[in-house]
């Protein structure tokens, strides 16, 4: 069976790269004891597959994994009873246990192995983008230039070569919703194909352009038609919007920047966790249940 | 407490890997600040990466942060991009735990395991806001320490430490908490610090440079002696007497970025007794003291559930020595608990490497093998006493190459007491074969050569051989690569002559050499380790600037009457045992492992008063010694010195 699990990156751990975030992941994965299947051949790898890389130094609310667990050893622990849902509770604690500091594992989800890839799939994501050297107006006047202009040409590396791409059409949305202390916060929406535009790209687009300060992946959208949904429908992230970061902020596990300092890390996770989630029977998850679309905005969001 | 995380955190997005710097490792320790508790900051003079996996270290934070008066924090140098933004910034040295400025602690101390770090030490004590030379150093500033290998000659450091141990740690940082605890409480008083160097003299295994004199006749040493009464004449090491009692580490630090060795390891015995010459390791590590192979398996099974690593490895000098290492390795590659383990045995002896070994390691995914002949002919392999005749060298590749390896590495030493060009070309020989064994099992069967230049190290018996210099190994990697270019499956790779030089001055230097260290250091020669930071030019114009030669230090021969700038050190060897067996070494005459036979009296165990932990009492399958006489069908065991065979003519 395969699951998908929907983690957040918040904290110093956001320094880490994609790659290491892989790494840790296959550690989790093994500490939780879980039944992960592993490839053939000479060296066996975890057949686990992560979407669209998140750059180093951004954190994100909205991160997913793809794994492929051993059927065999999954239904001997009563992982795929009933398609997931059941066997599937307090999964999401334990990976949250099993991973260090600053992942926190809000969903995990058994999903239709003919579900395309993440990598696939996605066509867009939404981004929290902290910028400093501009003020309200400033910012409110260069997204709208933004916005207004039709191209945006910017050189960028790519595979070793200089080349000036248009990024307009990547720019679903922009807007300059707020300031804060030291700059003004942008949310965007970017688009992914053919290739992921990187909030730090949108920011050189725009004029004047503002430095960047702290970016934040709010969420991933999978855009079919003129639907859009997230890589799991059953659980949706909460609006984003500043009262949610405000209640966020309280929580100790999501910012270990702020934590106070005591606790020692490095328990293990409890063994066979799957066993014990089955005697459950409250299961707790993070959000209700419930598919939910969104209609694809059909004009742009700006002033 | 200042928290530096807020000032770091702003340049973080401006360096190379910045999860160097975050710390947040499984099994990092949050230790609470006391006005009482001895704070340690326990730094590597490296990259994090290559930091990060060093045990000695890691046991260390351990021990101390059990300890209710003392804590230990960790730090490793700052790659050069970051060094410059922090000096820019003002941005001093920092711990990966609390991110608090390194002069918070009272304690700096450093892990020395190579030389070429020397630079990168005073460059972190300088980063720390720390004047660099110990005598310029006021009361409340931290006290700068080492420990480690290189530390059985610190003397080109000696006026830049305030302290150094030798041999394990594990006991004697309790015991220096215990005397630094009441200079703390009292507040560190003005004045004091003399006094309390004074007092962790005392401490056995702990030396205190600036409490020695060294009297000098032109370019000689005449004479290294003690200023006062708590020094005492000779420093002798520390050793642990029973590793069972040191299941440390207990809870290994996973770190969330990629280091060298990223694995869990768990050390299976410290110590070797093969007597090989080069090797500083074997001679200052002894006597052996095995782990109890059931504490290794619960090591091994708690530590993989633990940290969800799913390598292992066995750790040691010769790993393969270890008795009933077969039947440890199939317990963790069985061990349902476990999952899926692959075992990696470093240092592996390829006398004691089996058919059956290799079947072990390789079943759940094969890690990379390296054996080490170290020379290419048997004469050669006499004189540095590592006894292994080719046909142990060929059956464990054939076992290699047979279980499904395709490649394995060779390591080799060039530059050895007595070396001809025939011995140096043995090399080229053994790797071709080594290709045509592997190439009936496997078509793509290859061999890496990596040849190292030999630097003699204090407290062997080739310390008193002049090394060759770098036109010679030049010469002889020449030679090799000649001999190579043509040879089908085989990689040659070969260690920059010039580092082998430096690596030199610091090995067998002196206290004059500390001004040059630190000319280097001032003119940004930090990184020497790293060889796109390597910079000979730097080393030879700063001894040219303080008068010095370099070939006096490294390519000179000394004599037996010579005063030795470590000679008020002690690793446990009789300087006698050491001559004779540097005399044996240029007879051509090998010696046996004294685990399984009689003592020879180097000092090491009867000095102390410590025997070797064994569990077995005779020598690994295949032992053979260079005999080629299996060992362990329980024959008689001679003592002699080994008889030079015929080559090829062993029974096997």
């Amino acid at each position: 069976m395969r699951l998908r699990i929907r983690f957040a990156k918040i904290g110093k751990i956001r320094f880490t790269s994609h790659r290491d975030t892989a790494r840790i992941w296959e550690r989790g994965l093994r500490r939780a004891g879980l039944p992960v299947a592993y490839s053939e051949g000479f060296t066996p790898r975890p057949r686990i597959s992560f979407g669209l890389a998140l750059p180093t130094g951004y954190e994100s609310e909205a991160e997913y994994l793809d794994v492929e667990l051993d059927g065999e050893a999954a239904k001997l622990s009563g992982l795929a009873a009933d398609g997931g849902a059941a066997g599937l509770s307090g999964l999401a604690g334990a990976l949250t246990e099993a991973t260090p500091d600053g992942i926190t594992v809000p969903a995990a989800v058994g999903i239709d192995r003919a579900e395309p890839s993440l990598q696939e799939a996605v066509t867009s994501c939404t981004w929290r983008i902290d910028v400093g050297g501009v003020d309200e107006t400033a910012a409110a006047a260069a997204v709208a230039r933004a916005l207004d202009a039709d191209e945006i040409l910017i050189t960028r590396e790519r595979k070793g070569r200089t080349v000036t791409d248009d990024i307009r059409p990547q720019i679903v949305s922009l807007d300059a919703t707020t300031a804060t202390a030291d700059g003004v916060r942008l949310i965007a929406e970017l688009g992914t194909k053919p290739r992921a535009l990187r909030p730090a790209e949108l920011l050189t687009g725009l004029d004047p352009s503002p430095r960047e300060l702290r970016v934040c992946r709010l969420r991933q959208w999978i855009s079919t038609g003129s639907e859009q949904r997230e890589p799991l429908e059953a659980f949706p992230l909460p609006n984003p919007s500043p009262a949610a970061d405000a209640a966020r902020a309280t929580n100790a596990k999501d910012h270990p920047d702020d934590r106070p300092s005591g606790r020692p890390r490095g328990e293990p996770a409890p063994k066979g966790w799957f066993a014990a989630a089955t005697k459950t029977t409250t299961a707790t998850t993070t959000a209700q249940p419930g598919p939910q679309t969104r209609r694809a905005r059909a004009s742009l969001v700006g002033s | 407490m200042t928290d530096l995380w807020p000032r770091l955190e702003s340049l973080l997005p401006r360096v190379a890997k910045p999860a160097r710097y975050i710390g947040g490792e499984d099994g990092m320790q949050t230790p609470v600040h006391t006005a009482r508790a001895v704070s340690w900051l326990l730094t590597y003079p490296d990259t994090y990466e290559i930091g990060l996996p060093n045990q000695g270290l890691q046991i260390l934070y351990e021990i101390l942060n059990e300890r209710p008066d003392a804590l230990a924090e960790r730090s490793y140098a700052p790659w050069v991009d970051l060094e410059a933004l922090m000096r820019a910034e003002g941005l001093p040295l920092f711990s990966l735990e609390s991110h608090r400025p390194a002069s918070d602690f009272d304690v700096i101390a450093f892990n020395l395991s190579a030389e070429l770090t020397y630079t990168n030490v005073l460059n972190c004590v300088d980063l720390a806001g720390v004047p660099v030379r110990s005598a310029d150093r006021a009361d409340g500033d931290p006290l700068v320490a080492a420990g480690g290998h290189c530390t059985y000659n610190p003397e080109p450091l000696a006026d830049y430490l305030d302290f150094v141990v030798l041999g394990d740690g594990e006991e004697a940082v309790g015991e220096i908490t215990e005397v630094l605890a009441p200079w703390k409480a009292a507040g560190k008083p003005a004045g004091g610090r003399l006094g309390v160097l004074r007092d962790l003299a005392g401490v056995s295994g702990v030396y205190v440079p600036a409490l020695y004199d060294v009297a000098y006749d032109g370019p000689r040493i005449v004479a290294v002696e003690p200023r006062c009464p708590e020094a005492p004449a000779r420093v002798e090491k520390r050793t642990i007497t029973d590793l069972a009692q040191w299941p440390y580490p207990k809870s290994q630090l996973v770190p969330l970025t990629e280091v060298v060795h990223d694995r869990l390891n768990v050390e299976v015995f410290r110590g070797c007794t093969r007597g090989c010459r080069f090797c500083q390791a074997g001679m200052i590590t002894r006597p052996v003291r095995e782990r109890p192979a059931e504490q290794v398996r619960t090591m091994v099974r708690d530590g993989l559930r633990r940290t969800g690593y799913d390598e292992v490895a066995l750790t040691s000098l010769s790993t393969a020595d270890f008795s009933g290492i077969e039947q440890v390795v199939a317990d963790t590659v069985t061990d349902a608990g476990c999952g899926q383990v692959a075992v990696a045995l470093p240092s592996l002896r390829v006398d004691a490497f089996t058919v059956g070994l290799a079947a072990q390691i390789q079943r759940a995914r094969r890690t990379g093998l390296t054996f080490a002949p170290e020379a290419g002919t048997w004469r050669m392999r006499q004189v540095i006493n590592k006894l292994i005749r080719e046909e142990d060298l060929y059956g464990a590749v054939e076992a290699a190459f047979s279980q499904g390896w395709s490649r394995v590495k060779l390591y080799f030493l060039t530059g050895l007491p007595t070396e001809t060009d025939a011995d140096t070309l043995g090399i080229a020989e053994l790797a071709r074969n080594c290709v045509e064994l592997g190439s009936t099992h496997r078509r793509s069967a290859s061999v890496t050569v990596s040849v190292g230049g030999f630097v003699p190290k204090p407290f062997t018996p080739f310390q008193w051989f002049g090394q060759n210099t770098t036109v010679e190994l030049r010469r002889k990697i020449g030679l090799l690569r000649g001999e190579l270019r043509r040879a089908r499956g085989v990689r040659l790779k070969w260690h920059d002559p010039e580092a082998t030089l430096v690596e030199g001055l610091a090995s067998r230097g002196d206290r004059r050499l500390g001004p040059v260290i630190e000319r280097v250091w001032r003119q940004g020669g930090t990184f020497q380790e790293w060889s796109e930071h390597f910079d000979s030019g730097l080393w030879l114009e700063a001894m040219a600037d303080c008068g010095l030669d370099p070939d006096w230090y490294t390519c000179r021969h000394r004599r037996s009457d010579e005063v030795l700038a470590w000679d008020h050190l002690s690793a446990g060897l009789h300087k006698d045992f050491l001559w004779q067996d540097w005399r044996d070494a240029l007879d051509e005459m090998g010696l046996e492992d004294c685990r399984w036979t009689p003592c020879y009296d180097c000092g090491a165990c009867t000095g102390y008063g410590i025997e070797h932990v064994v569990a077995s009492a005779v020598p690994p399958a295949g032992g053979s010694q260079g005999t080629g006489v299996d060992r362990s069908s329980g024959d008689a065991v001679p003592v002699a010195l080994t008889p030079r065979p015929l080559v090829g003519a062993g029974v096997s």
